[in-house]
């Protein structure tokens, strides 16, 4: 009985470890299964970490060694003149700079409007509420490409093109963020009604729900929707490949691909510069990963 | 209260029902109308009806990229949705290890697509590159990947299945809902674990795989930064995917209203896709609520 118990109490115990189990001992065939187990997700992260090791060795070789036949798996000795020589080829810092610009006029704008947005659709009543929010998120399944020439056409007639305000602007208003809301949404239905209406009985308002309750109690995924927003805008290729036509205002993601296009054989700059790009995102994830990964477990469990 | 939530609930979903009408909306029926014109930047648009949908169908190169985008989707998504299920099943096994490996298989995720475009370029260089070197150290004969004609595509599935952490990660926190008691049950009946597999595990956790599908065949349909880092849609059009297509029509070949009409089509077949998907689901798709 007190084994029932526990199981419930531990629903992620597979049930090959149940205690019932356990107690006949371990067969040859368990430790074969194991085993097997073992060694599939070894193959799988050979997989997933192949890539990063040839980039590693590739941006610390010279030209020559990378082209020598036979191959050679190991730069024998290490050079650093790829990052210098990238660096000094292309101005990767202000690419950066320019990057972190755009981050920081994005992310706070996308914060504010998707969590009031999710504020609203899921801790007060209002007519209307229910079809507009069916309404954002139909927009979800909306191909980027529909709305890419209009809008491109309307930023050109006002006169922002070469400028972050089509990059930017948009962020305020929630553009592209459905999933935050949607996300967000899910969050705060989690949080007990009981306290908007201790706020609501000493006089407060929804402001100070919102405000005071809401958001402090969701620092999690509010930091969620911000990584979101960073990867978003880091990653980002097609708008700033079609507003942008000035290399001083590119982006990393631009930069790089830019890079790609004049140095198309020098693939021991091209390796330096991927790992500029890529590094700034692994140091985030490190801070970051307790929230990814709760965050990516509760909406695709509930969505 | 209730007056006043309502001028509340206006308030804090206004930006964001703004920037729908303005940011999708808008641009949406916008779309429709060009696509309905000969628009050219530069020139004025003029209103020609269904022309740009009646050289659609008889442009070659809008069939060959239709083509080429579906066969990487096929590629892709199914082979993306396996590696995922199977690592996560895996992951679901394993207590100690399963953190360390959960972080070792979403390091690729990571990756911006234009840096994962550059070092898989690299991977995939026939002379010097990885996979070929891995190849010939086994004596296997080499391939031209992403520069051959025939293997391209395949090659860039492959780089996207390379990111399979993110499914992965779903995966598992479904895995972890399953009920313990259909595993039990299953045992009671003799059922071996591949069986158990079958017909507990796949069955539980289908709502999960079909968000997978539909979500990764709404991506694969609208793949861009491959083809423009790595193979600006060559060799001989191998690559010209959808997107890359309607982009060069737009953007270099500034023909606005085609280029509308082009990302119509895209609109329609994708939501005919999540429809197809959706309609074939019923049959293998288990919702917790009707198995009671």
């Amino acid at each position: 009985m007190s084994g029932t118990v526990k199981l419930r109490r531990n629903p992620a115990t597979p049930p090959d470890e149940r205690p019932a189990l356990r107690r006949r001992g371990r067969s040859i065939s368990e430790y074969a299964g194991r085993l097997v187990v073992g060694v599939l997700l070894v193959l799988g992260a050979v997989f997933a970490l192949m890539p990063f090791a040839w980039l590693i060795r590739s941006s610390l070789m010279t030209q020559d060694q990378m082209f020598m036949v036979p191959l050679q798996w190991l730069p024998r000795p290490f050079v650093w003149s790829n990052f210098s020589g990238a660096m000094t080829s292309a101005p990767f810092l202000l690419y950066l700079g320019n990057t972190l610009q755009i981050l920081f006029l994005v992310v706070p704008g996308m914060l504010i409007s998707c969590s009031a947005a999710a504020f609203a659709f899921s801790r007060l009543q209002w007519r209307g509420r229910n079809a507009l929010f069916v309404l954002l998120m139909t927009g979800m399944m909306l191909p980027y490409a529909v709305t890419l020439i209009p809008t491109f056409i309307g930023w050109q007639a006002l006169g922002f093109v070469n400028t972050y305000i089509p990059l930017t602007l948009p962020a305020w208003f929630a553009a592209g963020g459905a999933f935050n809301i949607f996300m967000l949404r899910q969050f705060f239905l989690t949080i007990p009604r009981e306290l908007d209406d201790a706020v609501y009985i000493d006089g407060g308002s929804p402001w100070t729900v919102y405000w005071r309750v809401i958001l402090p109690l969701n620092k999690g995924p509010l930091i969620l929707v911000a990584v979101f927003g960073t990867t978003w805008v880091w990653n980002d290729l097609l708008n700033p490949l079609i507003y942008l036509a000035d290399p001083n205002k590119f982006t990393l993601s631009l930069g790089l691909a830019a890079f790609r296009g004049l140095y198309n054989s020098q693939w021991g700059y091209l390796m330096a510069a991927s790992v500029l790009v890529i590094s700034p995102l692994i140091v985030l994830f490190i801070f970051a990963q307790r929230y990814i990964v709760q965050g990516i477990a509760f909406t695709g469990v509930k969505g | 209260m209730k007056v006043s939530q309502q001028r509340w609930g206006m308030f804090f979903a206004a930006a964001a029902v703004i920037g729908f009408f303005v940011f999708t909306l808008l641009p949406m029926v916008a779309s429709a109308v060009i696509g309905l014109t000969n628009w050219t930047i530069g020139t004025t648009p003029r209103f020609i009806g269904l022309d740009n949908f009646r050289a659609i169908a008889v442009d070659p190169l809008f069939w060959k990229s239709f083509r080429v985008t579906t066969t990487y989707a096929v590629f892709a998504v199914p082979g993306g949705l396996l590696v995922a299920f199977v690592t996560a099943s895996l992951l679901n096994r394993v207590n100690r290890t399963r953190g360390f490996f959960r972080t070792v298989y979403y390091l690729p995720v990571l990756v911006p697509p234009v840096a994962s475009a550059v070092i898989w370029l690299w991977i995939f260089n026939p002379d010097s590159g990885l996979l070929n070197a891995v190849l010939s150290a086994l004596h296997l004969p080499t391939l031209l990947w992403v520069y051959g004609e025939s293997t391209a595509v395949p090659s860039i599935a492959l780089m996207t299945i390379w990111g399979f952490g993110n499914m992965t990660l779903i995966f598992l926190a479904a895995l972890q809902g399953v009920s313990r008691d259909l595993y039990e049950a299953a045992e009671c009946d003799g059922a071996n674990p591949l069986r158990r597999m079958w017909h507990v595990t796949v069955p539980s956790i289908s709502p999960v795989i079909l968000f997978n599908l539909v979500t990764g065949m709404i991506a694969a349909f609208q793949i861009f930064d491959a083809a423009y880092v790595m193979t600006q849609g060559g060799p001989n059009n191998a690559t010209l995917f959808y997107v890359y297509y309607l982009y060069r029509k737009a953007f270099t070949e500034a023909q606005l209203g085609y280029a509308s009409a082009l990302a119509w089509i895209l609109f329609v077949v994708i939501v005919l896709i999540t429809i197809v998907i959706l309609r074939t689901s019923r049959g293998w798709v288990f919702y917790e609520g009707e198995r009671r």
